[in-house]
């Protein structure tokens, strides 16, 4: 039988629907890989037997003629994702065993749909960080490694990206088909980018939040991670829907994505956000973008270029809201009521030890940080002049809408870069969301597709930002970047006995 | 008029304002589906999201949202069609999310003024500064356990309304007046059911004391009070204790406070510097809150007639005089009762409301309060119907019945349950009118009674009393009063 594990997940729906091969083929070898593909640690829970059960399932809905097109795929689950009676814990030490009673709206699209679940996959603690080394369960490895100048392939682990590093890694090593990610300030794109893959953050309100495990509420966006742009199409069209519970999300009907994939971008027009230009950009980013346009424009569209002012305080403006959100969010893992709960001989003393012992590094850094925001003589210095420059940088945006339909950036500053190079300094690693963050903040759909490589053979993406809910645009010149690209490159397996 | 206090170094003037926690009446949490039923099992009444499971989203109940629409309306406040949610943060073990979900800076209601009735009839106007919505907390039960806290989530979530006044109230009385009419308003609006001994309101009082025209003084708030008695208790003493402490050359601090209702005291909960930093800001889980004035005047068309609208129309239309209007609108059930009294009373005698509301007002507050409070039971679940009620007057306005024979039946009806039409047949309590008969027995009296008669006759005009209270003896008390004087008088005058 062939590698099903190398399929994109349109391929997989097209052979499942003929009956070339049965969700339960498909699924016993993801689960194969996945036992080979331990040592990139991209999964923090193997669900095989949930795996299988739900592959039988598919296989029924595919004979009955009721398949969609996630039906029998199987994929893999951040763990920020609320699981029923499946472990949920955001990689962190403070949820220890935490397994839910309920479902998230997102993954119950997914099922409903007919999609398989093969595990729960690593991320950076609580969704904070830019490489998945903050993860309690370890750090996540990129299936990628960079190329010697002799042509052969390196020995040093590089990161997948973060915060969804483990889904990344997933896909990019062929564990699973495609997975979910969430992506607060570029933590679906820049691991995409790392990875060789195509990452969708919708709008804000396209996709439930009810279920996620809340990092920065204004900002989370659940969004799908895929080999292919048609597949994020496919994929995202399953996970969007509104919902009552989340009274941020929005009511609008979820249009057939895929039917945006037409390749005739002929006339539209593009923009290319001079503020974009940063000092110290690595030449071969600048060279990648350029590619890109010529792309764009070969495709018989029109650039434009154009500014968006408040850029430059769009890391910053980032690096408070969040924070903010995330030190009141995180304030129910107190160890009363789920998780962990280490002892103390007082109320005060069960919470410090609990959070002391819970929580990591970053995730404490970042609660300081929002604490301090947040907190009175500082908050309007802070956190309400950061909500005014994120009304501004929105601003910027719906400016720039009246006159391009799109926008074309790099997704990231640089390729991956090796474990532990950036993790003792926080301001290097805030960087990496440097190119990310500003349509976070206007809640704008955007998406990373693989354009590149780098000099040393790592992966390099360019990023689409579309206006709110116009992810079918997004989609459209995703997939004519992509077909220009023709990026085929695949990691070269270095783990398990391959 | 200002009220100054005495103090050894002259006079003082206390400045209070309120905060008043009132209970949302609603079904449901103000932001799950969970009941808010009193009284229940420990945690039987709990979701997801008022347990704050990662991942659970807060969606607002309407129905609380017009609650609070109709208690602004009802207090006469400006009701803001925009208004925000803010995250106040703090720890503790009966506050799930580590957050509490309130609004501060633009509140569902802003300003307004309210007008109470002092005890000398005199009226004084108190600000409300604003309303707002806020989720209670669990509660941590202290005593099940030797040595750990037990917690207790149906409350959490529950929908409160913060009603905070102006520091305009400068008495006891007046806070106890203000108080007072804010339950009553909020019972009528049927926003809040106003049980304090369930902790449905209570206040935070803010007491601080001055020189007349000086400068606000440094105040202290005192927490979670929980009866108006006890409101009154913490100012008096509050008061004092400033006074006290600013006439010794001492300083009052700013701090919390807490009420010990056994000794009547209060004492120091945390200072200044202990204060939480709440870091409040605005919840991102939810869109700012905004409706349309249609909306708004929906609500206001479907609030009842409000206590000072109703004190008014029973003055002006049945000719009720102040002090009972005043008393039987205090409470909603009350008045009504009063008003179906009222009306079934024209119907069976066949009078005109305004020549019978006094006599149905005063039976009403005087003789079946009376009995309530003897009885603690509230007036909807009185012993004697309004029906009942109304026979009863019936009897006394046809004179079939004396007042005094009336109080006798009003004893047996409430003991039997019994209509006062059929105690009066069984028990032979009709008044005597007839004329022959009492004449009869008047002659009998004054037969008796022959010094009497005489000295009567002689001037002792006061011995009149004597002889109708003999008469009345001989028929039982049946006989009619007015009959007997009419009788009588001529008799007597020879």
């Amino acid at each position: 039988m062939t590698e099903l594990t190398k399929l994109t997940l349109a391929e997989a729906r097209d052979g499942l629907v003929k009956g070339d091969f049965t969700s339960r083929e498909l699924t016993e070898q993801h689960l194969t890989a996945m036992e080979q593909g331990r040592e990139l640690n991209s999964y923090i829970v193997e669900t095989g037997e949930i795996a299988l059960e739900m592959a039988d399932k598919a296989d029924h809905m595919i004979k009955a003629g009721n398949a969609t097109g996630m039906t029998g795929i199987p994929i893999g689950v951040k763990d920020l994702y609320c699981t029923k009676d499946v472990h949920s814990c955001s990689a962190s030490h403070i949820l220890n065993g935490f397994k839910p009673k309920y479902e998230s709206t997102v993954t119950a699209n997914l099922w409903q749909d007919g999609a398989v679940m093969l595990g729960k996959t690593n991320m950076d603690e609580f969704a904070m960080g830019s490489s998945n080394e903050t993860s309690y369960y370890g750090p996540v490895k990129n299936p990628w490694r960079a190329t010697k100048e002799n042509g052969e392939l390196g020995t040093k682990d590089y990161v997948p990206g973060g915060s969804s590093g483990g889904s990344v890694a997933a896909v990019a090593g062929d564990l699973a088909i495609a997975s979910t990610g969430t992506d607060t300030g570029g933590s679906i794109r820049q691991p995409a980018a790392f990875t060789g893959l195509v990452g969708l953050k919708p709008t804000y309100g396209r996709c439930s939040r009810w279920g996620m495990i809340a990092f920065a509420s204004s900002l989370d966006q659940a969004g799908p991670i895929t080999k292919t742009v048609r597949d994020a199409a496919i994929m995202m069209e399953s996970m969007a829907s509104y919902d009552i519970k989340d009274s941020t999300s929005v009511e609008r009907t979820v249009p057939n994505y895929e039917h945006a994939l037409t390749q005739d971008i002929r006339g539209m027009k593009i923009g290319i956000p001079k503020e974009y230009h940063m000092d110290g950009m690595p030449k071969e980013i600048e060279k990648l973008w350029q590619q890109g346009i010529a792309w764009m424009k070969d495709a018989g569209a029109e650039i434009v270029e154009i500014s968006l002012p408040h850029t430059k305080y769009a890391l910053p403006t980032y690096y408070i809201v969040a924070p903010a959100e995330a030190s009141s969010n995180l304030a129910r893992y107190d160890g009363v009521k789920y998780g962990l709960r280490v002892e103390g001989d007082s109320l005060d003393g069960m919470y410090k030890n609990t959070r002391a012992e819970g929580f990591g590094h970053e995730v404490k850094r970042r609660i300081l940080i929002g604490t301090y925001v947040l907190s009175a003589g500082y908050y309007d210095a802070y956190y309400l002049k950061a909500q005014k420059i994120r009304t501004l940088i929105a601003q910027d945006f719906a400016k720039a809408y009246e006159q391009v339909d799109v926008i074309l950036t790099p997704t990231s500053p640089s390729a991956a870069f090796p474990m532990g190079e950036k993790s003792d300094d926080p301001i290097a690693m805030y960087l990496n969301d440097v190119f990310t963050v500003p349509a976070s903040l206007a809640g704008l759909p955007a998406i990373s597709v693989p354009a590149g490589l780098s000099s040393d053979g790592m992966p390099l993406g360019l990023q689409f930002i579309g206006r709110a809910f116009d992810e079918e645009t997004v989609l459209r010149v995703a997939h004519v970047l992509e077909h220009a690209a023709n990026f085929t490159a695949k990691p070269k397996v270095w783990w398990g006995d391959k | 008029m200002a009220k100054y206090i005495q103090g050894a170094t002259g006079e003082w003037e206390v400045v209070i304002g309120l905060e008043i926690h009132a209970q949302v009446s609603s079904e449901a949490k103000l932001f799950s589906g969970s009941s808010t039923k009193f009284g229940s099992e420990p945690n039987t009444q709990v979701s997801f999201v008022c347990s704050a499971m990662p991942g659970m989203l807060p969606t607002i109940n309407e129905e609380c949202i017009r609650q609070a629409v109709r208690t602004g309306l009802a207090l006469g406040c400006k009701i803001n069609l925009r208004s925000v949610f803010d995250r106040k943060n703090y720890f503790y073990a009966d506050l799930p999310q580590g957050y509490q979900i309130s609004q501060f800076k633009d509140p569902i209601v802003g300003e307004g003024v309210m007008e109470v009735t002092l005890e000398d009839g005199s009226t004084k106007d108190i600000g409300i500064e604003r309303l707002h919505l806020e989720q209670d907390a669990g509660k941590s039960m202290h005593d099940q356990h030797p040595t750990q806290t037990y917690v207790d989530l149906n409350r959490s979530g529950v929908a409160l309304m913060e009603i905070v006044s102006m520091p305009d109230m400068r008495s006891a009385e007046e806070a106890g007046a203000y108080f007072r009419k804010i339950r009553t308003l909020v019972r009528y609006a049927g926003t809040c059911d106003g049980n304090m001994d369930q902790g449905s309101m209570r206040a935070d009082v803010n007491v601080s004391v001055r020189r007349p025209g000086a400068e606000l003084g440094i105040r202290s708030e005192t927490k979670n009070v929980n009866s108006i008695r006890f409101m009154m208790q913490v100012i008096e003493f509050e008061t004092r204790r400033q006074i006290d402490l600013l006439e010794d050359g001492g300083e009052v601090a700013q701090e919390t406070r807490q009420f010990d209702p056994a000794t009547g005291t209060t004492s120091s909960l945390r200072s200044k510097e202990e204060a939480h930093d709440y870091r409040y800001f605005p919840d991102p889980d939810l869109l700012p809150l905004e409706f349309t004035q249609e909306f708004v005047d929906d609500l206001a068309k479907s609030l009842p007639e409000l206590p000072d609208a109703k004190r008014a129309r029973l003055i002006s239309e049945f000719g009720v005089s102040e002090y009972n209007a005043s008393v039987l609108v205090a409470e909603k059930e009350n008045a009504d009762y009063f008003e179906e009294l009222l009306g079934e009373l024209a119907r069976k005698t066949g009078q005109d409301k305004v020549k019978i509301a006094t006599q149905a007002a005063n039976w009403v507050i005087v003789d079946l309060f009376g009995a309530l409070k003897k009885l603690s039971k509230p007036i909807t679940d009185s012993p004697v119907s309004i029906v009942h009620g109304a026979e009863l007057l019936a009897l006394q306005i046809d004179g079939t019945i004396s007042g005094r024979i009336a109080k006798d039946v009003f004893e047996i009806m409430l003991e039997s349950g019994n209509g006062p039409e059929k105690i009066v047949e069984e028990q032979g309590l009709k008044q005597v009118s007839d004329t022959g008969a009492i004449e009869a027995m008047i002659d009998e009296v004054l037969a008796a009674n022959q010094d009497k008669v005489e000295k009567y006759r002689g001037g002792k005009d006061k011995l009149f009393g004597f002889f109708v209270g003999q008469v009345m003896k001989k028929t039982q008390g049946k006989a009619n009063p007015q009959v007997v004087n009419q009788l009588l008088r001529p008799k007597l005058d020879g």
